[in-house]
């Protein structure tokens, strides 16, 4: 089990052929994941890493089945490039992309309005389910299968908290990396009910930052409907408002999306925050005890 | 990118939303010779820094002949202005806009946004002009109206008809607003702001409906396909050293404490900051040196660190996913040596080939002092500035 992708999951890549998106071709499969295609428009006939390329999505999924796409395309043409994996049909799309304007996003996501396919990102490091399935720009060898799911906006601050619980014998069911935008395809809510559906996720990790007010709906989507224990961390109490601190999201502005707000009411719908990002693992393990879900969820 | 309020309605007019007949003044001169030629016998002269609050500051006045313009100008231009927005040590006016006055009848707020509850643009508007929307939305939020936007649409005429009536425009002047909004969000999507915010939009006694001020801030994502914005950037009002990292395709906010930090992660980057507050620290900067950084990146990364003189110690906090630590190892020892390195460094390197990393540090014969973890390296990094603090 685990969400959104497993082992015999179907993954393509668009904009196969740029440099990035190339090294982590190679990355993926050697992680194990099944990238059976990729996209590249007027490179199509060509071959990366083994792995046919070509020209339009639509091809590439008809020959190949792949239900997943994976996209590297440049920022200027990245919305067009979700544009065409959602016409196309996808269960899934993944964006790594940072930096597409944010108006464009808008367009694309009223574009997505009754289609099928779900977005993950932009501006995100990818979805991964431990020793089945890489699909992202994330070191795999720091994960380990086992049963806490991870949601969170920051990329590097997920893999700190990853390592921290492989470190202590507890392994992951799925991470998802949602991003730093501020419109993106997937929010926390999303994920979570996804986690509470899957009987192989025991425990939550939930990082947010700040800016919006995303953390603090889900916490109250938390208190009224999840079945799981959720640990939080909250990014950027230090910093100043106004300011974006790198992600495009991260802001406060007009008082609104402070950490101490987010943490006060993540705390008020009983969610554990961790005070400090080095101690999310333990966080967890905590609670993990205090809800008798610790010998489940330690690898052994 | 925020741009200066003569620049926002120089973009205004070509859109066909309506301002004061104004002009830009960089001197004393330019600014009485701008007054001589406007239609009026009331000017106002405004000086022109990205910040909000400049009318309680002083940065406002009337004047009611050329004389008082010279007078007001001279005092203006050089004088530094502190308001809510531009912190303790302020701003320096080097710009002023002389506009002419007009008759206001009443003062109104409006704005589009993009919601990201909704992902769409939105049109927030009130009929207290001249307040803050933060400051209405807390004290009487049923003074606020909102319009969701259709991006496939645009504003609608009638949504823009029904918020001017929700506002309380006078009935005859229902049609020039509605042309005001439609314009105003023309600007916004056309030129992709991130804000177009006109607080006061006025009708005056002659009958129109004007934008008295224009906060247009644009998406920084965007700015690629807009160069004619570009060229409106006023690099006196940024940070040098935000200026100097963003050259380099590094992410740098300038903060008021003394222990610098360079991260690769804009989250990871953020946590660290709060890691060293938490330990009892107070941090210089927020830095992401992002995912793909070279040697050359962490040099120059260290370098602007290193010209903050409030910096009293460097923590470097490196989780290398992709990133190996060997390639940073190397960067730092080249920027610490480049840069004559002399207030304590702690690093954490943790990731892909972090023991080759660790080593290369230990090898320097560099004064580095290694962390183990993230709590390690800003414990060791907040005595050390305190002991050095203490001396």
């Amino acid at each position: 089990m685990a969400i959104y992708v497993n082992k015999d999951t179907k993954v393509i890549v668009q904009g196969i052929t740029g440099n990035a998106a190339s090294f982590h071709t190679k990355q993926m499969l050697e992680y194990g994941t099944k990238i059976v295609g990729g996209t590249s428009p007027g490179k199509g006939g060509t071959q990366v890493e083994g792995v046919p390329v070509f020209n339009t999505v639509q091809e590439a999924v008809e020959k190949t089945g792949a239900t997943v796409s994976i996209i590297y395309v440049p920022a200027p043409f990245a919305a067009d490039a979700i544009m065409e994996a959602v016409d196309a049909e996808l269960d899934l799309v993944i964006c790594i992309t940072e930096h597409i304007p944010v108006l464009d996003m808008v367009k694309v996501k009223r574009y997505m309005e009754g289609k099928k396919t779900r977005l993950i990102g932009p501006n995100c490091p990818g979805v991964i389910t431990p020793e089945e399935c890489k699909i992202g720009i994330m070191p795999g060898y720091i994960h380990k299968k086992g049963h806490v799911g991870i949601v969170s906006r920051s990329g590097t601050l997920t893999y700190e908290a990853v390592h921290q619980l492989t470190n202590a014998g507890i392994g992951q069911s799925t991470a998802v990396g949602i991003g730093g935008d501020p419109v993106n395809g997937t929010n926390f809510i999303d994920v979570l009910k996804a986690f509470n559906e899957d009987p192989d996720t025991h425990a939550v990790i939930m990082i947010g930052e700040i800016g919006g007010t995303a953390e603090e709906e889900a916490a109250r989507w938390i208190k009224d409907n999840m079945t799981k224990p959720v640990v939080g961390f909250i990014g950027g109490r230090t910093a100043p408002p106004g300011k974006r601190m790198g992600h495009a999201g991260a802001i406060i502005s007009g008082g609104q999306g402070t950490a101490e707000e987010k943490i006060r009411v993540m705390k008020e719908c009983g969610i554990e925050v961790a005070e400090t990002p080095a101690v999310i693992g333990e966080t967890l393990i905590k609670v993990l005890k205090e809800t008798n879900l610790y010998e489940k969820c330690k690898t052994h | 990118m925020n741009i200066h309020e003569y620049q926002g309605k120089e973009i205004l007019k070509q859109y066909g939303v309506a301002v004061p007949n104004g002009k830009v003044a960089f001197t004393v001169e330019e600014a009485v010779e701008a007054a001589k030629q406007l239609d009026s016998d009331v000017y106002v002269v405004k000086a022109q820094i990205h910040a909000g609050g400049r009318g309680k500051a002083g940065g406002v006045k009337i004047a009611k002949s050329l004389d008082e313009v010279r007078t007001y100008a001279s005092e203006l231009l050089g004088k530094v202005l502190v308001t809510h927005q531009t912190g303790p040590e302020g701003k320096e006016v080097k710009r002023l806009l002389i506009e002419e006055g007009c008759d206001i009848q009443k003062e109104y707020y409006v704005g589009f946004i993009v919601d990201r509850v909704t992902s769409r643009v939105t049109l927030m508007a009130s009929s207290e002009g001249g307040t803050e929307i933060e400051e209405v939305a807390a004290k009487t939020p049923d003074k606020i109206f909102k319009e969701t936007i259709d991006p496939l649409i645009g504003l609608a005429p009638y949504q823009a008809r029904r918020i001017a009536y929700n506002i309380g425009i006078p009935d005859h002047l229902i049609n020039e607003a509605v042309k005001f909004l439609l314009g105003l969000y023309n600007v916004f999507v056309e030129k992709d702001c991130s804000i177009a915010e006109i607080n006061p939009l006025v009708v005056t006694g002659d009958g129109k409906v004007m934008a008295l001020d224009a906060k247009l801030n644009f998406d920084d994502n965007a700015l690629y396909r807009h160069p004619e914005i570009l060229e409106l950037r006023d690099l006196d009002e940024e940070d040098p050293k935000e200026i100097e990292a963003s050259k380099h395709d590094l992410s740098y906010i300038s903060l008021n404490g003394n222990i610098g930090c360079m991260v690769n992660g804009a989250g990871l980057a953020m946590a660290t900051m709060d890691i060293i507050k938490y330990h009892g620290g107070e941090p210089a900067n927020f830095l992401d040196v992002g995912g793909g950084a070279s040697k050359e990146k962490v040099t120059e990364a260290f370098k602007i660190i290193l010209s903050d003189p409030n910096v009293k110690g460097i923590f470097v906090n490196i989780f290398g996913g992709i990133m190996k630590c060997d390639v940073i190892a190397e960067g730092i020892v080249a920027a610490a040596k480049e840069t004559s390195l002399s207030v304590p460094l702690v690093v954490r390197l943790e990731g892909t080939n972090v023991h080759l990393g660790k080593k290369i540090l230990e090898e320097s014969g560099l004064q580095i002092v290694p962390a183990d973890s993230m709590a390690d390296g800003a414990q060791k990094i907040v005595n050390l500035v305190n002991q050095s603090v203490l001396k």
